[in-house]
């Protein structure tokens, strides 16, 4: 038969039943649509993870004391001796390349101001950290070296906290916020930043000189986490290796004895994070392609049903002299549309989906080119595997007991 | 002038399970081309089988089978679908359209299969010819559950002429007619017949085989009596008067 006869003799009955073409395809839709609607949240999740670890700083090598690794870049400090603000200095000094470098000195309390009181995290770092974390102030100034050494009473203060200690409408800036009863000038606000990747609010924050944080608040003399930047991103692992060997000496650690710090690598995170989400991504996609799989059975299972209804039709094709070919294509042909008008239906859902997700969840979707391509491909692939056996079997009738079926 | 059906010592043997049917033995008679020939019996004689092998339907057990000079007997399944839809027109008693068609559609369907090319709209005009040939160019559109049993044989009938094959085949093609209806239908056949087109028909009413020219009848399988019919009735005289019947009761009334 002529292609385009056969296209026409499919594509009528499929318009013939149309409620049962688009029951029929329902499958097919929901595979798509799930494929790629989900594809597209992987790939914002993606995303989300590499800007996030991006917006850790740039070129940053994190330094903890302790030799377990820790994934959420909070080391306990558990075994192992502790680092020291002369390690921190030793690296700031000796190695090559480093641009910036901040303490980081992690603790968290009370703090009170404008009859206010709110559960908050202060951070104690160097003038150095606002640069190492890409952070900028929205408003006043960050602290200088001199109050660094001179132990100030000073702080910036984070955007949420200080929205919880003096509303919209009071500048922070020449206010005081009282931690454990301590005052502390707020000399700088700082520019929203949002959660970070384990989720932890970063601008319910106060960031204080280390000096002030280790004499005034915690009464540490030793350090946990120091900050490194690199100047550039070839210089990192030079810079990591250099750190490392400063350290074991610094420490003096024998050739048998591991490391009693830990340095973590942006890049290296930055890697591993974004092949954790991709294979995340990969997974979502696999787990919504089980559903186009189930899709072609349910076409599959209509197209039998269509063969066995319309033998009579199939037997006066073959009668007025349809080849089987003839018969083959053109049921192939009606699975094949029914997958791909669903493919079609469902890149549209699908893409609406997505759009969906992120205007309820506020949660950013890439809708990828290649997952529509291969949603949709997937699904004219199902059409002709699942189509084919059907479409054999009605090429297969023979003309005389085709004819005689009621 | 060369036979168009030439059958020497067909057989068809049914093996169902253990047992043998004999549906037809050795059957062996030629068929001229213009000739209206019916063939009789009893149900169970063997016409039906016999006409799925002259259709190329069916292949015999045995014998050989010439249509129009070519041994049709052994062709594969395709090759006997592309003689079918070269050279046989079909018939049958349940009408068979494909009842979402419309009846320009279904006459148009034989002419999208084999490898001829014809451009869509010379196919349409061509089907159109042959439905207006049977006398229903003016319902083209309409689908088969729009038309009357006798209109949608007429469909069936215009839809075995479309590809002008050699040979028109109908199996009981008025078993589900009224006589009136019936006679509508023969009259066509007449009408084709005498513009040349061989005509082979299945049919068990003597009543429809005497509008045919050659009479065989089957008895299990064999054909028992084969002659010429002495003076053919014309079923568009029997309609005329048929109709001044029903005319002149109408006066009366
Ligand atoms: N497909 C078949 N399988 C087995 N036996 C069959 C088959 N078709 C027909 N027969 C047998 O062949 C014989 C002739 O049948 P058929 O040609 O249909 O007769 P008719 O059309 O004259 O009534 C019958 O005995 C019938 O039972
Ligand atoms: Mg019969």
């Amino acid at each position: 038969m002529q292609p385009l006869a056969i296209i026409r003799a499919a594509a009528s009955s499929l318009v013939r039943h149309k409620l049962r073409s688009l029951l029929t395809t329902l499958g097919v839709i929901i595979g798509v649509a799930a494929v790629i609607a989900l594809v597209a949240v992987g790939n914002g999740a993606q995303a989300k993870v590499a800007s996030d670890i991006a917006s850790l700083g740039q070129n940053l090598l994190l330094v903890f004391a302790g030799n377990r690794r820790s994934a959420g870049g909070v080391s306990s400090g558990l075994g192992g001796a502790p680092l020291t603000l002369d390690d921190a200095k030793a690296i700031q000094r000796e190695v090559i390349g480093v641009t910036g470098l901040s303490p980081e000195v992690r603790t968290s309390g009370q703090a009170v101001a404008n009859g206010q009181n709110w559960s908050t995290s202060v951070i104690g770092v160097s003038g150095d950290y606002l640069a190492i974390r890409q952070w900028t102030l929205s408003g006043g100034v960050m602290f200088t070296p001199a109050e660094e050494r001179a132990v100030a009473k000073l702080g910036v203060i984070g955007s949420k906290l200080a929205a919880q200690l003096f509303g919209a409408n009071v500048d922070p800036v020449g206010q005081t916020v009282r931690i454990k009863n301590i005052p502390f000038l707020i000399i700088g606000t700082l520019t929203s930043k949002g959660a970070n990747l384990g989720g932890q609010d970063q601008d319910d924050v106060l960031l204080i000189p280390y000096t002030s944080a280790m004499r005034r608040l915690t009464g540490d003399t030793t350090l946990r986490t120091v900050d490194v930047q690199v100047a550039s991103d070839d210089q990192m692992n030079a810079a990591q290796e250099q750190i490392e060997s400063l350290l074991r000496q610094r420490h003096r650690l024998r050739k048998d004895q591991t490391n009693d710090f830990n340095i973590l690598n942006q890049a290296e995170l930055a890697q591993t994070a974004g092949n954790i989400t991709k294979v995340l991504t990969l997974l979502l996609g696999a787990i919504a392609s089980v559903s186009l799989v189930v899709g072609g059975i349910g076409i599959m299972n209509i197209m039998l049903v269509s063969v066995t209804e319309r033998t009579r039709e199939i037997g006066i094709r073959l009668a007025i002299g349809a080849q089987g070919r003839d018969v083959l294509w053109q049921f192939l042909l009606e699975a094949v549309l029914l997958s791909c008008l669903g493919g079609v239906i469902g890149i549209g859902i699908g893409v609406g989906g997505a759009r969906l997700v992120t205007v309820v969840s506020g949660f950013q979707t890439f809708v990828s080119s290649s997952a529509v391509a291969f949603a949709f491909g997937f699904s004219a692939a199902i059409g002709i595997f699942f189509g084919f056996y059907p479409a054999r079997k009605a090429a297969r009738l023979d003309p005389i007991d085709a004819l005689r079926y009621e | 002038m060369p036979a168009l059906i030439d059958l020497d010592s067909i057989q068809k043997v049914y093996r169902t399970g253990g047992s043998e049917v004999h549906a037809v033995r050795s059957v062996t008679l030629s068929i001229q081309p213009g000739e209206f020939v019916a063939f009789m019996g009893s149900s169970g004689s063997g016409k039906s089988t016999m006409m799925n092998i002259l259709g190329c339907l069916d292949r015999p057990t045995g014998g050989h089978y010439l249509l129009d000079g070519e041994d049709v007997s052994t062709l594969d399944r395709d090759e006997r679908a592309l003689v079918r839809n070269r050279k046989l027109g079909f018939v049958f008693q349940g009408f068979n359209l494909l009842p979402r068609a419309t009846a320009l559609e279904n006459v148009e369907m034989p002419m999208l299969y084999g490898h001829r090319r014809t451009r869509r709209a010379d196919g349409l005009a061509r089907a159109l010819e042959a439905l207006t040939q049977v006398g229903l160019g003016d319902r083209w559109d309409h689908r088969p559950n729009q038309l009357s049993g006798g209109q949608q044989q007429r469909v069936a009938i215009a839809r075995a002429l479309v590809n002008r094959p050699a040979l028109l085949l109908a199996d009981e093609p008025t078993g589900n007619l009224d006589s009136r209806t019936s006679l509508e239908i023969m009259a066509i056949f007449q009408a084709l017949n005498a513009q040349g087109h061989t005509i082979v028909m299945v049919t068990h009413e003597p009543d429809i085989a005497a509008f045919t020219s050659r009479q065989i009848h089957m008895k299990d399988g064999r054909v028992v009596h084969d002659a010429p019919v002495e003076r053919p009735l014309d079923a568009t005289a029997e309609l005329r008067a048929l109709q001044g019947d029903v005319a002149m009761a109408a006066h009366a009334r």
